[in-house]
């Protein structure tokens, strides 16, 4: 089925998220829609798939102009779409998820066995190996990904789009989704690949076409440099790697031993890690998500209490700290969603800037906050970090995601630290931005202090990482040298053990 | 119900507000905020406007609906409607008169006189204390429906101490009050303490406590020394006289007391770094444990202080007049504190506003009652359908054609899961 | 602890990770902590057990087939509660699985009985009756509002309006039932008031978004407010004409009202009984097993998910909502038409409210809410049962459903999973 899109445009407000997009796919094709964070991929594919009315322009499919006023028009008409942020009901089964919206039923009562059925043949004519009884939440997310990949089959798409799809894999995971893709296309099936990763769409694309401010700005042939697609998406030459120099070493400031986290339902979430990090390094943590990264950052700020180990700062034992101890005593945090943990949306940026710094002099003296100071810290902040906002008084909810990620960056380095703990510090943002927070990361470092960053793009770890520790499955598998290939780091994360050094 | 504290790879909850969500400056559309036209700051007024113009609607809406009410429910209007074939203006007459006499009456019932206004004065200032206890746990993510159970506590304490002591004025007063302010505290201190230690939901919670409280109280109506001596009446002693909120013309000590009360809110919620904690709790309760905020300490401190504010309210119930402690002392004073603080967007200011307005309703309500028959139940129903238009700003905005706006509510959304 | 820290990192067994699970460990002090109580409560009540036997009646004198009352020595049944209490108590400190939730069920009972020998001991004159009757009425409006709020509340609704539907129902029924003098249109009218009600509830919370806490809370208030005025209004002389409804009579089923202890309490009851037995079958297949069942649950819980997939979320929460109505409105009846027939202000004195809690003390499950509801519904009417005994004055007894309430929703619920979308409005762009 061929799709052709004609002069789609959309706007919120004053701001036009899509200007005039024109697009074609043809049957049998892979077309990578290539773009950097906001460029407005997203709204496009979400008017394409009924879930955001277009202001102007149209659809046309096998040269038919379409109209889909909800995501079932657009089930219907053949397209179906696997979500950055996975559709799927966690606590329904694999075949539920299938079969929701199109339930195999007879006088309204749910008939399971042929839904499992009908999971069970899609999986096997595509090599999915996906269980229909298995409980969607207890899956892990490379599984979760072909359910929302079978479920869009079992409506017999014959476009599919993929929404930023290799997020939450390994390399290797990648390559077998990359081999998916392939036979879905020789099946017939038009793909459109949402992406902001350069290599991906190399390795598998028919045609590029690259998006820049909700603008066209033009196609091109998976053939051409890497340097080249980087220039047409961010609009000017992007050095892709950061600009850092020798890490100056000094003593151990933080040290995990053994530790050992167990969550709410007793499972060992991060099993015996042990940890070394020297002032003037930065160690990157890095893994699929959901390997034990998240909770093992949170035992070191004493969000969650270690069930074993020990953890010092400077050499002092902090495991039984809580949050407020840690940040005292200098461990700065930059949650992984800043948006459930950074800050406080309702507030202004002048407050969420003094989060947790409001109880020592100058913000407070006592029971009483000193606004002034809290005003003048913000004026400050602002234009050091060059946050871009309307006042200190406007609500950080208000900002965008790069600011208000500045906004936590911004606090966490405005005291003095010991360590800096930074987990996905540049998620969602535009290249600016991460240049930007990524600098800053560095400046941390070469101000002395030891940091920590966790990340799933390897780009980013590549980039910043005076070494690397490798977790699965809540072990750290590995540290090694930022040298290492992508193909060996892929397996690591994988879980393939090698010998267990720590350094240091 | 309660906080799923830790839910490794449960990547379900940023999803819900993810990618259909392209409200302009998040990261779904990155926009930077300087690429749009920026609106000017607003000034203090026009702030303020939309919402008194959706209060000021929402009370007429409430008053036709009432209106309404009276008509269809009127045993002298509803007997004229049988007839209204035979004389149609003579029915529409009787109605509208029902109408106009009751809410004459109801005016000048709450505005009418100094006496009148003492009433109204007198009603609102227990609404103002419990308004604010709901209006501060609100602030800090509490639903607190437990008013009337505190309230029932702090007159409690404040009644033992008032009659059964001895002490000298003035003295007697202020440990009556604290002991009120305690009753209260203690109370409302048990949910927060359940709240943070066990995350039992603070809306089952407190309604249940308010249903013990009241059988403690009637208990305690029956034994020594609550029980009037030589009576078997579950009714208390009468209060020392030393221990009443002076009072002149109708007016007391207590309104003054309340308006102090609000604005120490206002200082704790705005201006100390306690009120700082409490409402980033409120707002965003993983952010806040993240920068190292105590939520445990946040709700049991939050709802210490919602008590005793309702155990203020119970002060005034028995030492603002010389009633004795019945069952009865809080009437439906607890309810009518959430309706105010939502009234009131649960600020300071608002809600004594809100609680000015409701004692008036209430005031007036009784002269009503007395001098149209019309029940004086009918100010509960203006108070809920006030509080629902208010609520709905959407509504009333479509109803009057008032161009939608981007701010509305003002009240907390948040479910169970909380 | 020590020993596992000793063995080799390899090898540590995964129970050893568990031994040190903070959360468990806080559970399990928990658990301790309340049996600790319940025994030193059992222990006063034992010593202050008079020596005798007490009778327990199994049945009525009204029924059919008596059975001759049974006695037994009250000091003696305490104190072998009491040691069973104690090793439930131990056996839930060694066991972590589901059992613990057995042995807690066993020790309630064993709890029961030792209340029971010590408030009746040393007042032989009066026998023990059988509460499976009384209980299950109790029960009744309990389990169907509990019904209504499942349905709201897996669709992602709350529904702290049940007691508003409840009053609303209740009045209704019983103008209803009095103008057409027929019990069965007052419950039609109940049904009615009680949609009405959750109407609003839809209305406000899925098209005007108001914050659902604070719109039950608010409805409550006003169906309160609506139904005493309207009260108000009817003069003296007109109540045997609006609110003197007839009330249902107990229909026996044939065959099984024969069966002795529990055939009369199950089978010989009104028809509202019935229903109610119908509608927890019914609104557990529907939820489970049907299409339009699934769709609720996926509203509840991802609503974005189901809106791409082409689900109406609004329009499934709105059939839900309005559906929930009809139960609440049968449990409304049950208030007058269903017992004593008139109304009266505040009538169902915080019953909604307790269906609520029954409802998140059940997990959103038809099943659990009933079997919460049936526990309530035995605190209730136990209070009646001890009035007589004038050992704990009444305004204390009357407390202890709502203690009970109390007890169970922080001790033993704790942190339950809503429905993950509960009671958060969904807005489409």
């Amino acid at each position: 089925m061929q799709l052709e899109i004609r002069g789609l445009t959309k706007r919120f407000g004053t701001f036009t998220a899509n200007d005039a997009i024109d697009l074609v796919v043809e049957p049998g094709e892979i077309h990578c829609l290539l773009g950097e964070n906001g460029a407005g991929k997203t709204t496009l594919m979400n008017m394409l798939y009924g879930l955001v009315d277009s202001d102007e322009g149209e659809i046309l499919l096998d040269g038919e102009p379409v109209t889909f006023r909800s995501p079932g028009d657009a089930i219907d008409a053949g397209i179906g779409m696997v979500h950055q942020h996975f559709m799927l009901v966690p606590v329904f089964t694999v075949a539920e998820n299938v079969m929701l919206g199109r339930e195999q039923a007879s006088l309204g009562v749910l008939q399971r066995s042929k839904a499992a059925a009908r999971v069970t043949e899609l999986s096997e004519q595509y090599g999915l190996a996906v269980q229909p009884d298995a409980l969607v939440g207890a899956l892990p997310v490379g599984v979760q990904q072909r359910v929302e990949i079978i479920k869009a089959l079992s409506n017999e798409a014959r476009i599919l789009i993929l929404d930023e799809p290799t997020a939450v894999l390994t390399p290797q995971e990648t390559d077998e989704l990359m081999d998916i893709m392939r036979s879905l296309r020789d099946n017939g099936t038009s793909i459109i690949f949402i992406t902001h990763k350069l290599r991906e769409v190399k390795a598998v694309g028919d045609k590029i076409t690259v998006i820049r401010r909700g603008k066209v700005v033009g196609t091109a042939k998976p053939t051409v440099s890497e340097a080249e697609l980087a220039e047409m998406m961010v609009g000017r030459a992007v050095s892709l790697r950061v600009d850092k120099g020798e890490s100056d070493l000094g003593e151990v400031v933080f040290a995990a031993n053994d530790v050992t986290v167990v969550d709410d339902r007793g499972v060992t979430v991060v099993n015996q890690v042990s940890l070394d990090v020297r002032s003037g390094e930065i160690l990157a943590l890095c893994g699929v998500q959901g390997n034990g990264q998240t909770e093992l950052i949170k035992s070191f700020l004493g969000l969650l209490k270690p069930a074993e180990g020990s953890i010092a700062l400077s050499g002092d034992d902090i495991s039984r700290h809580g949050p407020r101890e840690s940040l005292r005593d200098g461990i700065g945090f930059v949650p992984e969603d800043r948006k459930h943990d950074g800050f406080v949306g309702s507030f202004t940026v002048a407050e969420n800037l003094v989060l947790d710094l409001y109880r020592d002099p100058p913000f407070s003296s006592g029971l009483s906050l000193s606004l002034a100071e809290i005003d003048r810290n913000a004026e400050d902040r602002i234009v050091e970090f060059d946050i871009r906002t309307q006042s200190s008084s406007t609500p950080v909810e208000s900002l965008s995601g790069g600011n208000q990620q500045k906004v936590v960056v911004a606090r966490e380095l405005s005291r003095e630290l010991k360590l800096l703990i930074a987990s996905q510090p540049t998620r969602g943002l535009d290249v600016g931005s991460i240049e930007f927070v990524h600098k800053r990361i560095v400046g941390a470092r070469d101000a002395g202090a030891a940091v920590i960053i966790v990340s799933t793009e390897l780009d980013e770890v590549f980039s910043l990482a005076d070494r690397i520790a490798v977790m699965c499955n809540g072990r750290v598998v590995d540290v090694v040298d930022p040298g290492i290939s992508r193909e060996d780091i892929g397996l690591l994360m994988a879980g393939a053990e090698r010998e267990m050094q720590t350094h240091g | 119900m309660g906080e799923p504290e830790q839910e490794p790879g449960a990547g379900t909850d940023e999803a819900d507000s993810g990618a259909d969500e392209p409200d302009a400056g998040t990261d779904e559309s990155g926009v930077e905020p300087d690429e749009r036209t920026q609106p000017r700051a607003k000034t203090w007024i026009e702030s303020v406007l939309p919402t008194v113009q959706v209060s000021f609607a929402s009370i007429v809406l409430a008053l036709i609906v009432g209106a309404v009410l009276i008509m269809v429910s009127n045993d002298h209007v509803v007997s004229t409607w049988g007839y209204f074939f035979a004389d149609p203006w003579g029915a529409v007459t009787t109605a509208t008169s029902a109408v106009w006499d009751s809410y004459k009456a109801l005016f000048s019932g709450a505005f009418g006189s100094s006496a009148a206004f003492g009433g109204t004065l007198g009603k609102a200032t227990p609404l103002i204390f419990g308004g604010l206890g709901v209006s501060l746990a609100f602030r800090v993510g509490l639903f607190n429906i437990g008013a009337q159970g505190q309230l029932f506590f702090g007159a409690i304490c404040a009644g033992y101490v008032g009659f059964t002591w001895n002490l000298p004025p003035v003295v007697h007063l202020l440990a009556a009050v604290v002991a009120g302010i305690i009753g209260g505290a203690i109370w409302g201190g048990v949910v927060g303490v359940l709240k943070a230690r066990t995350g039992a939901h603070e809306v089952i919670v407190t309604i249940m406590l308010n249903y013990v409280a009241l059988g403690i109280l009637r208990w305690l109506l029956l034994t020594n020394p609550f029980q009037i001596p030589g009576s078997n009446n579950p009714q208390s002693p009468y209060v020392d006289d030393n221990a009443l909120y002076p009072h002149a013309g109708g007016y007391n000590l207590g309104f003054v007391v309340a308006l102090l009360a609000a604005g120490l809110v206002w200082w704790l919620l705005g201006r100390s770094t306690l009120g700082f904690e409490m409402r980033a709790v409120g707002a965003n309760p993983d952010a806040a444990r993240t920068a190292g905020m105590s939520i445990s300490k946040a709700y049991i401190l939050a709802m210490l202080i919602a008590g005793a504010l309702a155990g203020l309210a119970g002060t005034q119930q028995v030492l603002g007049h010389r009633d004795p402690l019945t069952d009865g002392i809080a009437g439906s004073i607890g309810f009518d504190s959430i309706t105010v603080a939502l009234l009131g967007r649960a600020s300071p200011f608002g809600t004594v506003v809100a609680a000015l307005l409701f004692g008036a309703l209430q005031s007036g309500g009784i002269q009503m009652q007395a001098a149209t028959n019309t029940p004086l139940t009918l100010t509960t129903v203006l108070q809920a359908l006030i509080v629902l238009f208010i609520a709905a700003p959407a509504l009333v905005r479509s109803i009057l054609r008032v161009r939608a706006r981007a701010d509305a509510g003002g009240v907390l959304a948040k479910g169970w899961n909380g | 602890m020590s020993e596992a820290s000793a063995t080799s990192p390899r090898d540590v067994p995964r129970t050893a990770a568990v031994v040190h699970n903070p959360a468990i460990r806080r559970a399990r002090v928990k658990v301790v902590s309340i049996y600790a109580v319940t025994a030193v409560l059992m222990v006063w009540m034992v010593v202050k057990t008079a020596g005798g036997n007490v009778q327990f009646q199994p049945t009525s004198p009204f029924d059919a087939n008596q059975i001759s009352p049974i006695d037994f020595p009250a000091r003696t049944t305490g104190l072998a509660c009491l040691i069973g209490v104690v090793a439930l108590g131990v056996g839930s400190y060694v066991v972590l699985s589901w059992l613990r939730i057995l042995f807690g069920v066993v020790a309630g009972f064993a709890f029961m009985l030792c209340f029971f020998c010590w408030a009746y001991s040393g007042q032989e004159q009066i026998a023990i009756t059988n509460p499976l009757s009384d209980s299950l009425k109790a029960a009744t409006p309990l389990i169907l509002g509990a019904l209504a709020g499942a349905l709201c509340e897996r669709s992602g609704v709350i529904n702290v309006a049940i007691e508003g539907q409840f009053l609303m129902g209740a009045f209704a029924a019983s103008v209803v039932g009095t103008l057409a003098w027929s019990p069965y249109l007052g419950m039609l009218g109940a049904v009615g008031a009680s949609v009405l009600v959750a109407a609003l509830l839809a209305v406000f919370s899925i098209k005007y978004q108001v914050n659902q806490v604070v719109l039950g809370v608010v409805l409550v208030v006003l169906a309160g407010g609506v139904t005493g005025f309207l009260l108000d209004q009817i003069p003296d002389n007109k109540i045997p004409d609006l609110n003197q409804p007839p009330v249902l009579s107990p229909v026996a089923i044939p065959g099984l009202a024969k069966i002795p202890v529990i055939g009369p309490a199950f089978f010989d009851q009104t028809v509202l009984i019935y229903i109610m037995y119908a509608s927890v079958a019914l609104v557990t297949f529907v939820l489970f097993e049907t299409k339009w069942g699934l769709r609720v649950r996926a509203v509840g819980e991802h609503p974005t998910a189901a809106d791409t997939v082409g689900i109406k979320v609004r329009r499934i929460r709105y059939q839900a909502v309005l559906f929930g109505g009809v139960f609440a409105g049968l449990g409304g009846a049950f208030f007058t038409v269903g017992s004593n027939g008139a109304f009266d202000k505040d009538l169902s004195a915080g019953n909604g409210f307790i269906a609520l809690a029954a409802l998140i003390m059940g997990r959103w499950h038809p099943i659990g809410a009933t079997i919460a509801s049936l526990f309530f519904g035995f605190m209730l009417q136990l209070q009646f049962q001890l009035q007589v005994l004038q050992r704990i004055p009444s305004e204390l007894l009357a407390i202890t459903p709502y203690v009970a309430t109390v007890i169970a929703v922080a001790g033993f619920v704790g942190r339950v999973r809503a429905p993950a979308a509960d009671g958060e409005p969904y807005s489409k762009s």
